[in-house]
């Protein structure tokens, strides 16, 4: 404990804790450091994707758009069960691929609440002026809507998964199934948090950053298709497979659908052999440029 | 129509980042066409098939929606738009100039494009450039007044106009017919299948609704939202960001 001339003390203690003693009344308590603002701040961000937290009217949208994801899973499951079926009308590898377009509408709309108004309010100056190093910001930011889009995605698949089992589905092959579609949910919830979240940094205005998100993943999916389509047109189905590259979604749909042997949903045919090797390091890739590039832009950001 | 507050407002359209964004739409649906065009050669059905599929039903709405919210959402989200407001000037000459400029935006980094990817990828531009030009004009047109009047309206213009460009006229409109009949994209491809008179078979252009109806719909739609936008500029609640 240091005193400063005028008889202020500033207390650091091993943890990081950061107290000032302004003079008002001494504190006693235990001192959390580093790592429990970091928690606190994932904690609050993963609540926040929500609306939980905020207003009333930030919750409608999240949960609108859970709804919209989990519904079609439910209808799923209890059809199955009515009518007897013997297995999903689709691989559930490929949920995520389907409900694409509310999948990136809740991430373009959760994704700026996080980090844009952080930054448009000068909210991060006073983070940093914590014992938060600017990486746990990037990192606690970047997990918790990772993890908010993996429950997004993990909900449907479990319900899909009880209902497969309610059926009487074979159980190790439902349960395999379930397994691989989570795998999938975990590559493709920190794709898309990740990228949402690099376009809504660097847009810190209201309104813009929802439009950048939105934009870059129904503009990208726009160009792949057209590719796909147009290599399909020329009768190279191989060639049409590659485009999946140009995209997150269907990179991560072609690499799932390869590790596992499944049916891909985003092409025609599976990648040939090794080559599917191109679509892991994509997806790597995928997950994590986005967050070296929101450390190099967090690096930089002006605090003043 | 006010000449400086249209000069202001194309200076925050396109003065800063939002332009970047603004020009990489364009820029990918004239790329898309140049290389479709190097590997695939000149084809009316996939000119038809990418400019009337991705630009019309994608590029346009997205441009068209930065454009019309971005031309007053930024103002009144910072409260800058009360030092406007406070000026002589009626609140309908701010909307209906503030609408100009977001058309012609619109119509630059909107249509224009659309029918340069048109004449790049188009075996037989001649028949299909002008038709498509209108049509993604007229689109831009009532796009912007929609989406103007929506930012002047809600807070949340970019996520609700995003909802209706995406959402509605693309995906549920793929799987219920009747909500292609309230849909801006369909009533200037009817517009399009009209101008392209006998061509549009050939070409496989098909829209939802006829051209005189198309054309009703989207005069009325402009008007009303003009309309509706300046009468809610005029009553504008000031509040604080959330």
């Amino acid at each position: 404990m240091s005193t400063s001339p005028d008889g202020r003390t500033a207390s650091a203690p091993p943890g990081g804790g950061v107290i000032h003693d302004i003079g008002y009344r001494h504190y006693e308590g235990a001192r959390l450091g580093r790592a429990a603002i970091v928690r606190a701040l994932y904690v609050d961000s993963l609540r926040g994707a929500f609306g939980l937290g905020r207003s009333a009217k930030s919750k409608v949208m999240p949960f609108l758009l859970l709804a919209a994801i989990a519904f079609p899973a439910l209808v799923v499951a209890i059809v199955v069960n009515v009518t007897g079926q013997s297995e999903f009308p689709f691989e559930l590898t490929s949920y995520a691929f389907l409900l694409y377009i509310p999948l990136s509408l809740y991430v373009a709309g959760q994704a700026p609440a996080s980090v844009s108004r952080d930054l448009r309010f000068r909210v991060v100056s006073l983070y940093f002026s914590r014992p938060l190093l600017r990486q746990d910001y990037v990192a606690a930011k970047y997990a918790a809507l990772s993890t908010a889009v993996l429950g997004l995605l993990a909900l449907p698949l479990v319900l899909l998964g009880a209902g497969g089992l309610l059926a009487g589905f074979p159980a190790s092959d439902t349960l395999a199934q379930l397994g691989q579609g989570l795998v999938g949910a975990a590559v493709t919830a920190p794709v898309m948090a990740g990228t949402g979240l690099l376009l809504a940094s660097v847009t810190p205005r209201r309104g813009l950053g929802v439009a950048a998100v939105i934009a870059f993943f129904v503009v990208v999916t726009g160009v792949q298709n057209a590719l796909q389509g147009l290599a399909v047109t020329q009768g190279r189905d191989d060639l049409a497979t590659w485009t999946t590259l140009a995209a997150p979604i269907s990179t991560v749909d072609t690499m799932i659908a390869w590790l596992f042997g499944t049916e891909p949903t985003a092409s025609v045919v599976l990648p040939d052999g090794a080559q599917g090797l191109a679509w892991v390091a994509a997806a790597a890739a995928l997950v994590v440029v986005p967050y070296l590039l929101l450390l190099v832009r967090y690096r930089t950001v002006s605090v003043s | 129509m006010n000449a400086t507050v249209a000069r202001l407002t194309v200076r925050g359209l396109l003065g800063r980042r939002r332009a970047l964004l603004l020009l990489v739409l364009p820029l990918v649906l004239v790329g898309m066409a140049a290389v479709v065009r190097v590997v695939a050669g000149a084809d009316d059905g996939t000119a038809v098939g990418l400019v009337g599929g991705f630009g019309l039903g994608t590029i346009v709405p997205l441009v068209a929606l930065l454009a019309g919210t971005g031309s007053i959402g930024p103002e009144i989200d910072d409260g800058s738009i009360v030092y406007l407001l406070s000026k002589p000037i009626s609140r309908f000459t701010i909307l209906v100039s503030k609408l100009a400029t977001a058309v012609v935006v619109a119509l630059a980094l909107g249509a224009l494009p659309l029918a340069a990817a048109m004449l790049v990828l188009a075996d037989s531009p001649g028949a299909l450039v002008v038709p498509y030009l209108l049509g993604a004009a007229a689109a831009c047109t009532a796009y912007a007044a929609l989406f103007l009047c929506l930012a002047v309206v809600t807070r949340n213009a970019v996520i609700v106009g995003l909802l209706y460009a995406i959402v509605w006229e693309t995906t549920v409109a793929g799987f219920v017919p009747g909500a292609q009949n309230l849909s801006v994209r369909q009533w200037s491809l009817g517009l399009t299948e009209a101008l392209l008179g006998a061509d549009a078979d050939r070409f496989g252009v098909t829209a939802a609704v006829a051209a005189s109806t198309g054309g009703a719909l989207l005069v009325a739609l402009t008007v009303a939202a003009t309309y509706h936008g300046a009468r809610r500029l005029q009553t504008l609640p000031l509040t604080s960001a959330e």
